[in-house]
């Protein structure tokens, strides 16, 4: 009981704590300078979106058959020092690879994306290798001794059953990824970078802010996307979350 | 029909080449379960898996139903062997249904007909289709999981079939269980069957032949009964244990040594006629008094008919317990123990005696085969000594 009464109490407090700060905020015009920004937010978070899509997708597009290819068994002498070489893709920092790619490739939007790929492909191939490693092998041993082929024995067996595993190490990757575009801003390629770095150089928060905020939802959204496509695609015998 | 031509497997480890499998050469007939015994590391399983190509034969051959192997597609051969392992391995992604069609759906069957063997194949064993071929194998208990994975192997209806350690993983209860089933559906399926177990009792539970390895080598090739009556050498003997007697109890039945001289009384005897017959037969206790259709209605003790005067069917005992002719001895030496007695009466279908199974009968049959081995035995020693 005396919990309960508290936990109104602590909900009621914050429902006027709410009230007031929306009190404020409206008197101070807050308010309207965030809308302000509006326009640009949106042009800004879809070109955010298009980096994110481009950098992931072909991430995405590269990890997963290097992945299958690093776990096959052929390789496996291989593997471990390959997997060293992406890994140097993000040991560096980000602001570096970026940097780097610039240097290479000039201004936009290709350095950007080319960065951001490099950033990104480790995690995903490190899953897609990790899961394919850790299948069961009384299944693969039973997908052999039925007479599968090698081909029929990964799409039918080793990506199935490895697939929730792979879809996290894409979750983690993209989410970074969203967060990590406002970088991109720096050799040219916009985004919602461009406000909040400029906002730091006005000292304007709310600027910095009206890139920020969208940032993160953007990074939340495409999380929950991620994981809803893996809800529906991993099959129901190996999802935890369908068990 | 499996046939081993001096197959063989040689392992490169960092420690130099392990024989793993020497020059195994054995046959199994059509229609025959073979079981392969012995400790672990034996090289057993890895015989086992040379046959579907699990495990690449270093050198030999393995014929299926006449036909060498060697040269056949690896795919192919495996597609036509059932193929059954300790540790299950049904798919966890797929549906019941879809894990007991895949080889029909890797051999090209059409949708109908391989639905139609999925609900067929259920049936054989025994659980609902509607109930589970939606189901996925995670939602299954481990004995339920096994039968699916016996389904499996039996989809395409493959002549030939290896197990390994098929139910090793399942709890004594549920193993007898599907042992018992197995056997059953083995009774009309008639697969050529490879089975390995490191169990003694199963192997002469479900063994038509019970190959015996020690370190890679094949060291006893018999008939179930043949290798407890006549282990060929120390380690088998040891493997078998000290009461593999016992263990024959389970391979004989009772109509292979029922003797049908049985001395009964009718219930309008007298007692002196029961005691009389008591004597004449040789029996220390008792006589069995019978029915009209000869059904066993009672016992006469003979304390009972020394001392007292009347009609048997005013002083006699109830039946402790009957056997049929199909059951194995193992069952007739526990009823004996159990009711303190050296013969017990056999009835047939309809109920009626037809004989007597004796302690002495038993003894005498297992004993019987042990004298012949050791004659054997001794008379092969002798022959080698006089070379």
């Amino acid at each position: 009981m005396p919990i309960q009464s508290l936990r109104g109490a602590l909900l009621a407090l914050l429902l006027v704590a709410v009230f007031l700060a929306g009190v404020w905020s409206q008197s101070s015009g807050v308010i309207d300078d965030f809308l302000w920004y509006l326009p640009d937010v949106r042009f800004l978070a879809v070109q955010h979106l298009w980096l994110t899509a481009m950098s992931g997708g072909l991430a995405i597009a590269v990890a997963i058959p290097l992945g299958i290819l690093l776990s096959r068994p052929s390789m496996s002498r291989w593997a471990e020092s390959l997997m060293q070489v992406l890994n140097v893709g993000t040991t560096i920092p980000t602001l570096a690879v970026l940097a780097l790619s610039m240097s290479f490739l000039g201004i936009g939007t290709v350095p950007a994306v080319f960065g951001l790929f490099v950033a990104t492909l480790l995690p995903i191939t490190r899953n897609t290798y990790a899961g394919l490693k850790g299948v069961n092998p009384a299944l693969m041993e039973a997908a052999a001794g039925i007479g599968m082929s090698p081909a029929q024995r990964l799409l039918k067996v080793e990506l199935p059953n490895a697939l929730y595993v792979i879809f996290a190490g894409m979750r983690t990757a993209l989410t970074i990824n969203v967060g990590t575009v406002p970088l991109a801003f720096l050799i040219g390629a916009g985004g919602l970078g461009e406000l909040i770095f400029t906002g730091i150089d006005l000292y304007d928060p709310v600027m910095m802010l009206s890139g920020a905020i969208p940032t993160a939802l953007l990074a939340i959204v495409v999380d929950a996307l991620i994981a809803t496509v893996a809800f529906l695609v991993v099959p129901r015998g190996v999802n935890p979350n369908r068990a | 029909m499996i046939k081993l031509d001096n197959l063989t497997k040689v392992f490169d480890t960092p420690k130099g080449a392990v024989v793993a499998a020497d020059h195994i050469s054995m046959e199994v007939p059509r229609g025959e379960i073979c079981i392969l015994l012995g400790p672990s590391g034996c090289g057993k399983t890895t015989t086992l898996k040379m046959i579907n190509r699990i495990v690449q034969p270093t050198s030999g051959k393995v014929f299926i139903d006449g036909e060498d192997t060697t040269d056949m597609d690896t795919q192919s051969l495996r597609r036509n062997i059932g193929y059954v392992i300790q540790q299950i391995g049904l798919f966890p992604n797929m549906t019941i249904e879809e894990n007991i069609t895949v080889v029909p759906k890797l051999l090209g069957w059409d949708k109908a007909r391989y639905r139609e063997r999925a609900r067929e194949l259920m049936a054989m064993i025994a659980l609902e289709p509607d109930a589970f071929l939606k189901r996925y194998p995670n939602e299954l208990s481990g004995g339920q999981q096994q039968r699916i994975g016996v389904a499996r192997a039996l989809a395409a209806d493959p002549p030939v079939m290896l197990m390994d350690e098929p139910f090793g993983a399942i709890d004594p209860i549920n193993r007898a269980v599907i042992q018992d089933e197995f056997l059953k559906m083995q009774q009309e399926l008639k697969k050529t069957i490879m089975f390995v177990s490191h169990d003694i009792d199963e192997a002469i539970k479900m063994g038509d032949r019970i190959a015996v390895f020690r370190e890679g080598k094949l060291v006893q090739y018999s008939e179930p009964d043949d290798l407890l009556a006549a282990p060929r050498n120390a380690f088998v003997e040891s493997f078998l244990g000290e009461d593999r007697a016992l263990k024959r109890l389970n391979l004989v039945k009772v109509n292979e040594i029922v003797s049908d001289e049985i001395g009964t009384v009718s219930p309008g005897d007298t007692l002196e006629q029961a005691l009389a017959r008591i004597d004449d037969f040789g029996y220390q206790n008792s006589i069995l008094m019978v029915n009209d259709q000869r059904q066993p209605v009672g016992l006469i003790t003979r304390a009972v008919a020394r001392t007292t005067r009347g009609y048997c069917r005013d002083h006699f005992q109830n039946v402790p317990a009957t056997v049929g002719l199909d059951d194995d001895l193992r069952k007739v030496a526990s009823l004996m123990f159990a009711q303190d007695t050296t013969w017990l009466p056999c009835v047939d279908d309809e109920g009626r005696v037809c004989g007597q199974i004796t302690q002495r009968a038993m003894t005498h049959h297992l004993g019987a085969r042990f004298r012949a081995a050791e004659r054997t035995a001794q008379a092969a020693a002798e022959t080698t000594s006089k070379e």
